[in-house]
């Protein structure tokens, strides 16, 4: 129990919080890493997604991709990039390979989402006259909106909790805390790193979660039941890269 | 000693990603992590299977059990996995690898137990009315017709879990507990190519194949569901 108390210590101590490798600048850098990530998955996962799921197509592909990124180990992958001499240890590799890990959930809830909207809904859109630009607009993407919420909630908790892993390939993240607190057996700087890690992922979980309760409509039971059948249908929309 | 006049290709030289002489010549240490790779993940695996029975029953029970375990199951599995070892430690030590597979399992409970509650609260009613009527007890009616009917969503939950955690075992690599994740790292450290390619094509061939094996066991167990899938 020693060691509860000597991480609640150095807690405790204002010179851990700020300057060189304090906590505060960590937790920025590692905010700031997780979102350039995702908002690079985001480009990529959403147009793929958008573009497959309005043509009904491809659903088998994103399927196996989300099956194969979840057995592709997140710690692998970055010391493949990292070992790889011209990207090497930086903040880049870190950044691209939590992109490609936030892709899966991007793309396959957003697929799921667009091509899901009922066929006899998008007949009744077309015998209206609609474009398929205003089927996308004004139907399939507002329909797709609580999933696609989803997916990126899953995606950010999923970087964020990858990025800390990324500080062995010199992203400077949260993970420097415990990395660095290990190599010179601080034992109370690791397990309060630990700590502030574990309570900023939950109170990111609880912010994002308020949000994708805003973009998802309570109006309608139908269609949240129809939300909710077909998010079950998908393979599993949760995260299982921590 | 004299080293023979190629430099072999796992060399700082040549550094290639693909070496056979570095598969032979570390043969035994690639052995030694890929089994304790297979049995720390099997041991994982065992006990969050049986763990996660008796918690869906439970969450069967009433609506506020229900949403206290999963979202404490969720509360769990949104904490990193690295940070989580590390908070385990000060309760089960530094030096072995309790943390990993207590912190692995906890994650499994959330995959497990979601994938049994949907399973047993999807057998349709009058099933369960038409065994009641004639004569099942509650054992019986558990095991001998809900369970079975639940198999399908069961099995697609244990086969989640297993490749998830063949993957993220590895991350206990870093913190000295990771199996074929060690060899990764100190494959990284060492700037041996050769030998962080082999990690992850280990764990990825790992993890196929056991998702392999296990779809082979649902269609089996579950031969009435290859209509509809």
């Amino acid at each position: 129990m020693d060691l509860i108390r000597n991480a609640i210590n150095y807690l405790n101590d204002p010179k851990n919080w700020h300057g060189f490798d304090g906590i505060v600048p960590l937790a920025w850098s590692h905010l700031k890493i997780t979102l350039l990530a995702v908002l690079l998955a985001a480009v990529f996962g959403l147009t793929l997604g958008i573009a497959l799921g309005h043509a009904r197509r491809g659903g088998a592909v994103v399927t196996a991709l989300a099956n194969l990124t979840r057995a592709v180990p997140v710690l692998g992958l970055l010391a493949l990039l990292a070992s790889n001499g011209s990207l090497g240890v930086t903040t880049s590799t870190a950044v691209l390979a939590l992109a490609v890990f936030a892709v899966a959930p991007i793309v396959t809830n957003t697929y799921t989402g667009v091509s899901g909207v009922d066929d006899e809904t998008i007949e009744s859109a077309t015998g209206l006259g609609m474009s398929q630009v205003q089927i996308l607009f004004g139907i399939e993407l507002p329909l797709a909106l609580p999933l696609i919420a989803a997916g990126l909630r899953t995606a950010l908790l999923q970087v964020f909790a990858t990025a800390t892993i990324a500080s062995f390939v010199g992203a400077e993240t949260l993970g420097n805390l415990i990395n660095d607190g290990q190599s010179v057996s601080r034992y109370d700087q690791v397990l309060a790193g630990a700590i502030c890690i574990a309570v900023i992922a939950i109170a990111l979980d609880i912010v994002l979660a308020t949000v994708q309760a805003l973009v998802t409509p309570g109006a309608g039971n139908r269609l949240r039941r129809v939300a909710r059948r077909r998010s079950r249908t998908v393979p599993d929309t949760a995260s299982t890269v921590r | 000693v004299i080293l023979s006049a190629a430099p072999s290709c796992y060399s700082r030289s040549v550094n290639a990603w693909f070496c056979s002489q570095y598969v032979q010549d570390y043969s035994s240490d690639i052995q030694h992590a890929f089994v304790q790779h297979v049995e720390l993940s099997a041991l994982i695996l065992a006990i969050a299977i049986v763990l996660s029975f008796p918690l869906a029953l439970l969450a069967l029970r009433t609506r506020l059990l229900r949403s206290s375990i999963l979202s404490t199951l969720g509360i769990i599995y949104t904490i990193p996995s690295l940070a989580l070892f590390v908070l385990l430690q000060p309760a089960f030590g530094v030096t072995h690898a309790t943390p990993v597979i207590v912190a692995l399992v906890a994650y499994a409970q959330l995959l497990l137990v979601r994938n049994v509650l949907v399973g047993l609260e999807e057998v349709p009613a009058e099933v369960l009315e038409a065994a009641r009527g004639t004569g099942y007890g509650p054992a019986r009616l558990l095991f001998g017709v809900r369970i079975p009917l639940a198999l399908p969503a069961i099995l697609a939950g244990i086969r989640l879990t297993t490749v998830s955690t063949i993957s993220l075992l590895s991350v206990g690599g870093l913190i000295q507990q990771g199996g074929l994740g060690q060899l990764i790292l100190d494959g990284q450290q060492r700037d041996i190519r050769a030998q962080v390619l082999t990690g992850v094509v280990l764990i990825v061939a790992l993890a196929l194949a056991a998702d392999l094996v296990l779809l082979a066991a649902q269609r089996l167990a579950t031969p009435w569901a290859r209509a509809r899938t």
